[in-house]
C-alpha cells in the first residue's frame, strides 16, 4: 500500500512536467506572474499612498494566492475540452494522482513568483526579521491555496469560461475578507469574524509577523490552520473529483 | 513494471459487461474472451457500444455490472492500465507539445526508464516516420501523423495488449494502409490487439476472430471466415456479355435464384453516351445502339425491351449479377448458355459472401428482432 502511495506520487512528477510546459511556461502566464503583484504594488503604494512595510505582507499573499489559485481550475475543462484527460485517466495513474499533480505545480510556480513582491519589497527597503518563517509560510501557504483551487474545478464542465467565473467569484471576496491590507487588529471585529474563514488571513498574518510587525494570531495557530485548510480541501477535492471525473470523459 | 501473466491463456476475460446510461443501456450484458496474442476485431454499427465497451476495459468510464479483467487484472486498475496501450478514435495528444515530449510524457506516466523510454521512442518514430518531425508541435501534424503518434503513444510502455479504436478512420486510403502495414507488423510481436473498425475489409484482413455488437449485445462471434459462411451459402456470380441478354433467360438456368441486371449502370452510361453524341435522350435511342452485334441477333429470344413491375418498358442489359447456391453448376451452365447463343463472356467473377454481408445480415436481423 505504501509503495503504491509513492509510485503514484512519483508517477503525479509527470503531470506537474506537463503542467509547467504546457501552462505555466507560456509567455503571458509568466509575465502575468509577474506583472500582477508589481501592478498592484503600484495601485496601493503610489495610488492610494499605502505605506509600503504595511503593503508588502499582504502583496506578498495576494501574489500567492492568485498565482496558485489561476491555471488549476481552468486545467480541468481545458483538458476536457481537448480529450488529453481521457489521456491520462487511461494511463496507470489514479485520480488523486492527476490532482497531486496539478496541485503540486500550482503550488510551485505559486513559490517562485512569489519572489517577486520579496524582490520589491527589498528594493524599497523593507526588512524580513524572520526570512525563514516567510519560506515555510510561503511554501504551506502555495500548497493550501493550490489545493484549494482544485476545489474549484469540481464541476463537470468543459469549457474553462465556466471555472473561471466562479474562480472569480470566489477568489476576489476571499481577498477582501482576508485582512490582507489592513491589519486583523484594526479591522471590525465583525470583519474580523470573517476573515477565519479564509486561509489568506492566516498567511498574511505570517508573513506581517516576517516583515516585524508582529502577528495577530500566535504563529503556531496561523500554521496550523493553513494546515487544517490544506487537509480539508484535499480530501473534499479528491472526493469531488471522483465523483465528477467520470462525468467528464 | 507489473507482471500481467495469468497462466489462463486470455487477455480479456468479458462476463455480463454492462453499461447504463440512465435508463439506457448501452452495453447490455455482453461476455466474450479474447486469447493473448490474438488479433481480435469488435465490430458494430454506430452508437452499437463498441467505445462504449473499450472505454470500459481501458478504465475510461466504470461499469454497471458484470466483470471484465484484462490480462487477469480487473479492467480499469492500475495494474490492467500499466499493461495496456490505447489508441483512442480521436487525437488526444497534448497539441502544444513535441511528439517527443508526448511520448517522454506517457512513459513517465507509466515509469519507463529514461534511457529506456528514449530508446523506444526514436524506434517507434522511426519506424512510424515521424522521426524527423519529433520536435515539431503535434498541433502541426496532418491526421494521418497524429493517428501515427498516437499509435506511438499507445506502444512506448511496450504493452502487452493495445486497445485501437478506429485506428484508419477519417484517414485517406495510403495512410490507412500505412497504419494497418504497421499493426501487422507490430503483431508480430506477440501483442494482444483489440480492434474497433467500421471497416469490413480490415476487420477481415487483419483479425483472427470477430465480435459483433448491436444495440449493446454482442449478435455474433468468430473467424471472419465462418462469420461469412454465417451470412448464408449464396455467392454472387457477376457477368457481362458481348451482347444484350434477357434476365427471363437467365432466370431458367438451373441452381440460379436471382437475377439483377445492371440497369442503372447500363442507363447512366446510355445518357453519358448520348450527351456525348449532341444531347439525344434515352427515349431517342436507336435500336442499333443497344449493344454490338445486336441487330442481327433479334431471333434468339432476346427482346429489346422487356416491361417492368410497374409496366414500364426496361431496356436489356449485357451485364448481371446473380445469386446462386451452388457456383459450379450456374457456371458450367452459363458456358452452356453462352455457347447455345453464340454469346461471349467479357467478365465472370465469383463474389462469395462477404464479412460485410455477414455484418449486414447480423445486425439487420438483430433491428427486425427489436
Amino acid at each position: 500500500m505504501k509503495n503504491r502511495v509513492l509510485d503514484q506520487m512519483i508517477r503525479s512528477i509527470a503531470i506537474v512536467k506537463k503542467d509547467v510546459m504546457i501552462y505555466y511556461s507560456k509567455g503571458p502566464v509568466v509575465l502575468m506572474g509577474v506583472l500582477w503583484p508589481a501592478i498592484m504594488f503600484i495601485s496601493f503604494a503610489f495610488g492610494r499612498g499605502m505605506a509600503i512595510e504595511n503593503l508588502m505582507p499582504g502583496l506578498i499573499g495576494v501574489s500567492v494566492f492568485f498565482t496558485c489559485s489561476a491555471i488549476a481550475p481552468v486545467a480541468f475543462p481545458w483538458e476536457t475540452a481537448q480529450r488529453t484527460l481521457e489521456r491520462l485517466v487511461s494511463a496507470p495513474v489514479a485520480i488523486w494522482t492527476i490532482l497531486f499533480g496539478d496541485m503540486l505545480a500550482s503550488a510551485l510556480v505559486g513559490i517562485i513568483i512569489s519572489i517577486v513582491p520579496i524582490l520589491i519589497a527589498i528594493g524599497f527597503g523593507v526588512t524580513f526579521t524572520s526570512p525563514l518563517v516567510l519560506a515555510c509560510a510561503i511554501i504551506v501557504g502555495s500548497i493550501c491555496f493550490a489545493t484549494m483551487s482544485l476545489l474549484l474545478s469540481v464541476a463537470p464542465v468543459s469549457g474553462p469560461q465556466y471555472t473561471q467565473m466562479l474562480s472569480t467569484l470566489i477568489k476576489f471576496p476571499l481577498m477582501f475578507i482576508s485582512g490582507v491590507f489592513i491589519p486583523l487588529s484594526n479591522l471590525p471585529a465583525a470583519a474580523r469574524a470573517i476573515s477565519f474563514i479564509s486561509p489568506l488571513t492566516y498567511f498574511t498574518d505570517i508573513a506581517r509577523y516576517a516583515t516585524g510587525h508582529g502577528s495577530y494570531m500566535p504563529l503556531y495557530v496561523d500554521f496550523l490552520a493553513i494546515i487544517a485548510f490544506t487537509f480539508v480541501f484535499w480530501v473534499v477535492a479528491v472526493k469531488l473529483h471522483n465523483r465528477t471525473l467520470p462525468l467528464r470523459v | 513494471m507489473v507482471n500481467g501473466s495469468t497462466g489462463n491463456g486470455l487477455a480479456i476475460d468479458v462476463r455480463g459487461l454492462t453499461k447504463k446510461y440512465g435508463q439506457l443501456v448501452a452495453v447490455d450484458g455482453i461476455s466474450f474472451e479474447v486469447n493473448k496474442g490474438e488479433f481480435f476485431g469488435f465490430l458494430g454499427p454506430n452508437g452499437a457500444g463498441k467505445t462504449t465497451t473499450i472505454r470500459m476495459l481501458t478504465g475510461i468510464i466504470s461499469k454497471s455490472g458484470g466483470e471484465a479483467r484484462v490480462m487477469g487484472y480487473p479492467a480499469g486498475s492500475i495494474d490492467s492500465k500499466q499493461i495496456s496501450g490505447v489508441v483512442p478514435e480521436q487525437s488526444n495528444v497534448y497539441m502544444d507539445l513535441t511528439a517527443w515530449r508526448n511520448l517522454m510524457l506517457t512513459a513517465e506516466l507509466y515509469r519507463i526508464p529514461s534511457s529506456e523510454a528514449k530508446m523506444r521512442a526514436e524506434n517507434l518514430l522511426k519506424q512510424l516516420g515521424l522521426y524527423e518531425r519529433k520536435d515539431s508541435p503535434s498541433k502541426e501534424y496532418s491526421m494521418g501523423m497524429r493517428k501515427r503518434l498516437l499509435l506511438a503513444v499507445a506502444l512506448i510502455s511496450d504493452p502487452q495488449i493495445v486497445f485501437l479504436d478506429e485506428p484508419t478512420s477519417g484517414l485517406d486510403v495510403q495512410s490507412a494502409r500505412f497504419i494497418r502495414g504497421l499493426l501487422r507488423d507490430f503483431r508480430q510481436g506477440g501483442k494482444t490487439f483489440f480492434l474497433t473498425t467500421h471497416n469490413m475489409s480490415e476487420a477481415a484482413e487483419m483479425c483472427n476472430r470477430v465480435a459483433i455488437i448491436n444495440r449493446g449485445k454482442l449478435v455474433a462471434l468468430d473467424t471472419p471466415e465462418n462469420l461469412r459462411i454465417t451470412a448464408g451459402k449464396v455467392s454472387l456470380i457477376d457477368i457481362s456479355f458481348d451482347m444484350s441478354v434477357s434476365d427471363e433467360a437467365l432466370k431458367a438456368i438451373p441452381g440460379v435464384i436471382r437475377v439483377e441486371s445492371s440497369q442503372a449502370i447500363d442507363t447512366a452510361e446510355r445518357m453519358k453516351a448520348t450527351a456525348a453524341m449532341g444531347g439525344m435522350g434515352p427515349g431517342k435511342m436507336g435500336p442499333g445502339m443497344r449493344g454490338p452485334g445486336m441487330a442481327g441477333r433479334q431471333g434468339m429470344g432476346m427482346p429489346q425491351a422487356e416491361p417492368t413491375e410497374a409496366g414500364e418498358k426496361k431496356p436489356p442489359s449485357n451485364r448481371f449479377r446473380l445469386h446462386t447456391e451452388d457456383t459450379g453448376e450456374v457456371i458450367t451452365s452459363l458456358v452452356d448458355f453462352s455457347r447455345a447463343n453464340s454469346l461471349k463472356m467479357n467478365i465472370l467473377n465469383v463474389n462469395p459472401p462477404s464479412l460485410e454481408d455477414a455484418f449486414v445480415m447480423l445486425t439487420g436481423e438483430a433491428k427486425r428482432e427489436k
